[in-house]
């Protein structure tokens, strides 16, 4: 490969990583929910078990991001940003829902808390 | 926004299609996507990612937190199998998204293999949207429409990645750090939107209380534990509220 191509594409390496950490682990759950969506009653237990655990799962995902922050955002201070996300949610409780609302309070008391910090 | 359902003008699936295009620009989410993106995009130069990887990653792995989680693990140095391991677990999320999407289209007619681009597209912005917008379309036009819906919704993913990318080296750390507050900002509060019934709701509440806790464990499955127990319980409480 010459090294503007390698530059551009990267290595092979990265490639097959992406292939197996990334493409398949979410592809499977999507094909999964093909194969098996259609024989699932909308009104089912189980498919409400697996409605449950899956909204419990995304919010582990939010949790991890805030608890374990990667890259830039591990240099905003514990405490803020659990309180952006307190107080986005409050925004977001106190005008009917508005997801627009509960982002910009949550990033406003971030971008405040860190200025005021220095 | 779109003409009637039984307008003759949705007979053209192609115009179902742009219709379903040109709708991601009346949704805030389609903002929070892009930003979402910029900050993937910036992620993966920093950690030395090139940019045709990055926008495979987009492309084909097409779920933001996937994406962060994937990139943050791999450059932290934990071996193949415990990121793949990490991505796997925190997808789940995805197959019911799957199961709960498809019926909003399918009808007698629908083969399987004619689902595979939605389910592929399948993702938090899609699954939201499709509550909202579906009930204005057509049955036998949905799946067109939502192929346009998702191929925008790709495109803004794709520009997105690009932009961050190219801008990473002139990225503030302050205005990094916002973006990366995007990602459980605008998922926490389009999923508690979409909570409707109890179980939902105590599953997203306690989901958010147990995390901390299992990732104690520092097993690596630390969100399978937690998401397992806060889904089963909340599931348990819902039931034994609804009665015998």
């Amino acid at each position: 490969m010459s090294d503007l191509l390698r530059n551009f594409v990267g290595d092979w390496h990265a490639l097959v990583v992406l292939l197996l950490a990334g493409v398949i682990p979410n592809q499977i759950w999507r094909m999964l929910g093909l194969w098996l969506g259609g024989g699932l009653d909308e009104g089912s237990d189980l498919l409400m078990l697996v409605k449950a655990v899956a909204t419990a799962i995304l919010a582990g995902v939010i949790a991890e991001i805030l608890v374990h922050p990667p890259g830039a955002l591990a240099s905003v201070p514990d405490a803020l940003r659990y309180g952006a996300l307190i107080v986005g949610f409050v925004a977001f409780s106190l005008t009917k829902r508005s997801i627009f609302a509960g982002v910009v309070s949550g990033e406003v008391v971030m971008l405040v808390g860190k200025w005021w910090l220095g | 926004m779109f003409p009637p359902l039984d307008s003759p003008q949705w007979n053209m699936p192609l115009r179902a299609f742009a219709w379903g295009m040109a709708s991601v620009r009346s949704t805030i989410l389609s903002a929070v996507l892009f930003v979402t993106y910029i900050g993937i995009g910036a992620l993966a130069h920093d950690t030395y990612f090139s940019l045709v990887w990055a926008l495979l990653a987009t492309l084909l792995v097409w779920a933001g937190p996937s994406q962060i989680i994937l990139i943050s693990t791999l450059s932290s140095g934990v071996s193949i199998v415990q990121s793949a391991i990490a991505v796997t677990v925190s997808a789940i999320r995805l197959f019911p998204m799957v199961v709960a999407v498809l019926p909003m289209m399918r009808t007698p007619k629908t083969r399987r293999r004619d689902l595979v681009l939605v389910a592929h597209f399948t993702a938090v912005t899609l699954w939201v949207e499709c509550y909202r917008f579906l009930p204005h379309v057509p049955r036998d036009r949905r799946i067109a429409f939502v192929h346009g819906l998702g191929s925008g919704l790709a495109l803004i993913g794709l520009v997105a990645t690009v932009i961050g990318y190219e801008l990473a080296a002139n990225l503030t750390q302050t205005f990094a750090s916002a973006i990366l507050l995007l990602t459980p900002l605008s998922f926490l509060f389009s999923t508690a939107r979409n909570s409707k019934e109890l179980a939902d709701v105590l599953a997203l509440g306690l989901g958010l209380a147990f995390y901390p806790l299992a990732s104690l464990l520092d097993s690596g499955l630390d969100i399978l534990i937690s998401g397992v127990a806060a889904g089963t319980i909340a599931f348990l409480v819902h039931k034994w509220r609804e009665g015998p």
